[in-house]
């Protein structure tokens, strides 16, 4: 399927603190109670960004200075817990186009992918370094190359970032998506199901 | 040198490498339920495309289902869901074990159930707690809906392969020490993060020893260890438990179970890692914070933040001390509680309700407390009803119900009400999990959740029952 490679993302960026961020704390699960991901991007980070009575709390994507913000920093294991595809969807849906951190949870990592949604990892002293020039400077543009597997901003910024061979690949050739690959071995995958006796 | 079962079974199952270096995997048995399937089979219609296989793919409905009156929600976002999977399993051809079946539940307990779950297989389902069925000794995981949609159109999936780590534990049980204490303990060693791009096999005498049962609920919480999937080599306790279930092919089951055994770990199988416990170090444990891996022995005090190793570790502390609204340094035996859940994929089957009401009878639950018991599948239940269970935890106070996920996620009408504290069975203390955006979780044993909703707070349930004999695993 011919899909539009992403060699790189580029834009505001806004930092959530906090280690061990689940896909629950993305989106919680009563949003899930849909038949479509339409609409999802309004309850991203809700519980958090609302206090039991509705009302706005201090987390960063309630700052205004963060609102134009379209790459996500985060620190380790960034969306662990539930498989909901409904968390990146979330995501986005809310604006996002890329997400830094120290390290990811697997199942959320192939999502994003497959979302066509670069997720790269950061040092800890790196994405310290990211944090601290988005906070001084909110309108700091940051790019993500996923080509060269650097992050720079435009204040100067220029640090390497890692990302699966396999991740990189399907994002620069544009088949992030892999259907019609999948669908093109259809001789080979009736051979394996003829092969496995319980299929 | 020899070869793990997971590399066994990744062989057996792939078919091929796709452009970017993932390998194309067949997926032999795929399940799916209400929540992460509707968006799929949206997919399949855009794309025209039809269930490559649909006699492999099973469905159920357990997340949304209401533990009371569960064929009529009231809320019709939830009947919407529950139609949408009608349509779905109708239009694409597709088995549903509904709620009329007699065979609905949560589809991890539905799936061995059945003998649907096999050893030597692969399993995928839109659902990280598939890790399951890797208790049967299948490589089983959790996939997103788009990848749903993968195996719905090919029965494939693209993949990177899995390093493997071995973790032995070995030696002897205490009394009142559970399978759920074990894969809780081993969470808390190795970290909520540490089983990133591995999956666990679970070995040694301890895992020899469990029922099929425990076995599903140790590698059940392998995702919350990081880890995609955990399986135990399958052994002669795997095919007895198998033998006669409803989709296990008995034509030549001798052939069958010898196929199924060729699958575990050869003697000299390679492992990219090696983690050995003592049994005998482990002992009841509870979880004090908003991480799987934020594990105590219920002995122990909750940690210090003043105590924290680097700073990262003091905010964690520090961030999970103030949603929990626990004092640091204090015991967590004696935190009181408002809720108790028994139930869930991790602990809602039949003999987690045999083993908590051997110790019940003649107790109560505290006053104040809302104590709820959820069968895992409608069969579970009805196994319950002919032992009479349910008649023992009603009259001790708890609340009988029927089958689904119920307060484990909070996608029915059972759900915490502001920061009320549930002492659960269930698999994750995150922030706002059992339906609250304040509620507060602590993990633990089904027989310590009995022990605290009878203690009206966290307790010691080898006190409280006074245990003195070994537990189930023999």
């Amino acid at each position: 399927m011919a899909l539009e490679p992403v060699p790189s993302v580029t834009g505001l960026a806004v930092f959530i603190p906090g280690a061990d961020i689940d896909t629950d704390r993305i989106i919680p699960a009563r949003f899930m109670k849909c038949v479509t991901f339409d609409g999802l991007g309004e309850f991203a980070f809700y519980d958090v960004r609302f206090d039991e009575h509705g009302v706005k709390t201090k987390h960063p994507l309630n700052d205004p200075r963060f609102s134009k913000a379209s790459i996500l920093v985060a620190g380790v294991n960034f969306g662990c817990g539930s498989s909901r595809e409904h968390a990146p969807q979330s995501l986005r849906k809310y604006g996002f186009n890329g997400v830094i951190a120290e390290s990811f949870a697997e199942i959320f990592y192939g999502n994003s992918t497959t979302l066509a949604m670069p997720c790269v990892m950061a040092s800890p002293e790196d994405i310290v370094a990211i944090r601290d020039a988005v906070e001084a400077d909110p309108e700091t543009e940051i790019t993500i190359d996923v080509k060269a597997l650097r992050v720079r901003t435009s204040g100067g910024l220029d640090i390497a970032v890692t990302m699966p061979d396999s991740a990189r690949e399907a994002l620069l050739s544009g088949r992030w998506d892999p259907i019609q690959e999948l669908l093109d071995n259809d001789a080979a995958i009736d051979a394996k199901a003829a092969e496995l006796q319980y299929v | 040198m020899g070869k793990s079962l997971f590399q066994k079974v990744w062989d057996a199952h792939t078919v091929g490498t796709i452009a970017d270096g993932r390998t194309q995997l067949f997926i032999g048995t795929h399940l799916i339920h209400e929540v992460t399937s509707p968006q799929a089979f949206g997919m399949l219609r855009d794309l025209r495309l039809k269930v490559k296989f649909p006699q492999r793919t099973f469905a159920t409905v357990d997340h949304i289902v209401p533990t009371i009156n569960q064929d009529a929600p009231q809320d019709p976002l939830a009947a919407e869901m529950m139609q949408a999977l009608r349509k779905n399993a109708d239009d694409f051809g597709v088995t549903y074990f509904d709620l009329a079946s007699g065979k609905q539940g949560i589809v991890h307990v539905v799936g061995p159930e059945q003998g649907i779950t096999q050893p030597g297989t692969t399993i995928a389902c839109g659902d990280s707690h598939t890790a399951t069925h890797g208790a049967f000794g299948a490589i089983a995981f959790g996939i997103g809906t788009t990848q749903v949609r993968d195996v719905l159109a090919t029965q494939t999936l693209a993949l990177e392969e899995l390093k493997v780590r071995r973790i032995e534990v070995n030696g002897d049980l205490a009394p009142g020490v559970y399978a759920k204490d074990v894969i809780l303990h081993i969470i808390r060693k190795l970290g909520a993060k540490g089983g990133i791009g591995y999956a666990y096999e679970y070995a040694g005498d301890i895992f020899d020893r469990m029922s099929m049962e425990e076995r599903m609920t140790v590698c059940n919480m392998s995702i919350e260890g990081g880890a995609r999937c955990g399986y135990v080599n399958p052994d002669a306790k795997t095919v007895a438990y198998l033998n006669g279930r409803p989709y296990v092919d008995m034509s030549d089951f001798n052939a069958t179970a010898a196929r199924w055994l060729s699958f575990a770990s050869d003697a000299d199988a390679h492992f990219d890692d090696i983690v050995r416990i003592n049994a005998a170090d482990i002992e009841p444990t509870v979880t004090w914070g908003i991480s799987p891996d934020h594990g105590i022995f219920i002995s122990e005090n909750i940690p210090d933040p003043a105590k924290a190793n680097t700073a990262l570790e003091k905010a964690s502390i520090e961030e999970a001390l103030a949603y929990m609204k626990l004092e640091a340094g204090t015991p967590i035996k004696g935190v009181k509680i408002n809720v108790a859940f028994i139930g869930s994929c991790t602990n809602g089957r039949i003999s987690d309700f045999r083993e908590v009401a051997k110790y019940i009878q003649g107790h109560h639950v505290a006053s104040g407390v809302q104590a709820l018991v959820v069968p895992g599948s409608q069969i579970v239940a009805i196994q319950c009803e002919q032992e009479g269970l349910p008649e023992i935890f009603r009259a001790a106070g708890f609340e009988w119900r029927g089958a689904g996920c119920s307060m484990c996620l909070a996608m029915n009408p059972d759900k915490l009400v502001g920061d009320q504290l549930c002492a659960s069975s269930s698999n994750r203390n995150f922030k706002g999990r059992q339906g609250s955006s304040t509620g507060r979780t602590i993990l633990m044993s089904p027989v310590m959740v009995a022990a605290a909703a009878i203690n009206g707070s966290i307790a010691d349930a080898r006190e409280i029952f006074h245990m003195d004999a070994p537990a189930t695993i023999a």
